[in-house]
């Protein structure tokens, strides 16, 4: 098995399973995120976030969620620089003609650098005055969770006032779009690095994967675009 | 009617693998556009030696698109501008009067370059070597409906079977992969009951040689398939990746 994973279509196994893993995430994320689009002063997002925070389970995939990011990421970083070695440094002085390949396949590192960039931004907004350091803003709260008043974290508080900032909403945006080019080919490919696609399943995965992205992209940004033009208390 | 072109090559030559190579331009004149890209060096071949210099090195032999000998990097495109065709059967017809063409080796490192435009395409062999192929003697042609085969599968293999070994795909990719080639003849094989009996040990071991000599790992992004003189099928890869895998969760 382990010169099974160290092979090059190995090391594209692990792409792609923690990729189609990240995706899974996304789908998630984006549900709970949606509910900040309801117009009751945060409390259905309080109670989202809150379930989340106090789910056992949640506690168990953070940390694989964690590995899956650096597995994603050493992997990817790794995988392109041999490319390089592979294909050698002469290029072409005609350039490349060959028409019909995507952008987005071909620049695959630079798409989720971008991502990882607004990561580490979207940490340090969120899961580390969530988790670690606290923020006045996440003053508790009480909220109806079927029918049960609950103290929780106002962490729609928090969310509100950082998408008061035109700057975050600008990075989200680039942040969102650059992850949707990077899941308008990434999905198709981790389907085709599996081994799951064929003749038929090509366009069919090919279609599914580009709607699946823009779905995310135009999710995440228009939230964050909504929440700075309509949602900021005057 | 004959029509004629007169046209200005941009020509790599490099005296060997170790030589710093260079571009030189050549001016060719009254070149029928019925001739083939091949025959037109030819031209610039007798031209060179005529005036005393040494003749272009290339690769060839058929010279109908079937051994998968030549090569050659023309305009930014694996066998040239047109589609599905290898450069022995490119016609000059698909050039203007007065253009400038430029030609090149194929550039990755798995194929090095060994003099001019010709490069070092073992690396393919020795995958072949390692299991492309099956060990028993199948005998003599057997009846058509001895072994029953669907149709789909007789046509995939068959289509599989028609890569010629070029390493176009090579050439198209921005990773040096070799996967195309490598999941062509696997599939040609893997498709067929006979070639089922070795296909977890093919597949393993084709892969392994593949990436012993230092081609790339493929991304998906499918230049290969669209410069493929014979259309080899992005499905093929598919198809290794999962004969592949397979093989590794048998052990
Ligand atoms: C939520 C975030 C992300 C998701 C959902 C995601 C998803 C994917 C998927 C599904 C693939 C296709 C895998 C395959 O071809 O088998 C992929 C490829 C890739 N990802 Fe990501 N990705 C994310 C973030 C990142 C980050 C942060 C990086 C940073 C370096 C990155 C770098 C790459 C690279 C280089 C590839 C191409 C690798 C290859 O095809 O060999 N991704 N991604
Ligand atoms: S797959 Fe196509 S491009 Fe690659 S070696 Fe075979 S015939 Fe040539
Ligand atoms: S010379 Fe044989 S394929 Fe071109």
């Amino acid at each position: 098995m382990s010169s099974t994973l160290g092979s090059s279509i190995g090391k594209k196994l692990l792409m792609s399973i923690s990729g189609l893993f990240l995706i899974l995430f996304l789908i998630v994320h984006l549900t709970v995120n949606s509910l900040l689009l309801v117009p009751d002063g945060g409390d259905l997002f309080n109670a989202g976030a809150h379930f989340m925070a106090t789910n056992p389970a949640i506690r168990v995939i953070e940390p694989l969620l964690a590995i899956g990011f650096l597995v994603h990421i050493i992997y990817g970083v790794k995988l392109t620089l041999e490319n390089r070695k592979a294909r050698g440094p002469a290029r072409y002085a005609s350039g490349k003609k060959t028409t019909g390949v995507t952008w987005a396949s071909q620049n695959m590192l630079v798409l989720g650098i971008t991502v990882a960039a607004f990561l580490v931004l979207h940490i340090a907004n969120f899961w580390v005055k969530m988790k670690l350091t606290g923020d006045p803003l996440l003053e508790h709260t009480t909220v109806d969770i079927a029918g049960v008043p609950t103290e929780v974290e106002n962490a729609y508080a928090l969310v509100n006032a950082t998408f008061g900032y035109l700057w975050i909403v600008v990075v989200y945006v680039i942040g969102a779009v650059g992850l949707a080019i990077h899941l308008s080919h990434g999905f198709w490919s981790a389907f085709q690095t599996i081994g799951f696609s064929n003749l038929k399943w090509r366009k069919r995965l090919s279609v599914l994967g580009n709607i699946f992205a823009w779905i995310i992209g135009i999710g995440f940004s228009s939230i964050a675009v909504l929440q700075y033009l309509f949602y900021q208390p005057n | 009617m004959e029509t004629t072109i007169n046209i200005k090559l941009k020509v790599w030559r490099q005296a060997g693998p170790k030589a710093k190579g260079r571009f030189e331009t050549y001016e060719l004149n009254n070149i029928s556009t019925d001739s083939s890209f091949l025959e037109m060096l030819d031209i610039l071949n007798e031209q060179l030696i005529n005036e005393g210099k040494e003749p272009v090195a290339f690769d060839h032999d058929c010279r109908e698109g079937i051994c998968g000998m030549c090569s050659l990097y023309i305009n930014g495109r694996p066998h040239g501008p047109d589609d599905d065709v290898t450069t022995c059967q490119l016609h000059m017809r698909k050039f203007k009067d007065g253009e400038t063409i430029t030609v090149e080796p194929w550039r990755s490192a798995g194929f090095p370059i060994i003099k001019d435009l010709i490069v070092d395409r073992t690396a393919f062999d020795k995958i072949i070597a390692a299991g492309g192929y099956i060990s028993v003697s199948t005998g003599g042609v057997p009846d058509a409906n001895a072994i029953p085969i669907p149709k789909e599968d007789a046509d995939e293999a068959m289509d599989a079977a028609s890569c010629i070994g070029c390493g176009a795909c090579v050439a198209a990719c921005k990773n040096g992969s070799a996967m195309l080639f490598v999941s062509a003849k696997v599939s040609q094989l893997a498709l067929l009951p006979q070639g089922r009996v070795e296909a977890a040990r093919r597949a393993k071991n084709m892969v392994a040689k593949m990436d012993e000599l230092g081609f790339g790992n493929c991304t998906n992004t499918g230049a290969c398939e669209v410069e493929c003189p014979k259309g080899i099928s992005l499905a093929n890869i598919a198809r290794l990746n999962r004969e592949f895998l397979k093989a590794g969760i048998q052990d």
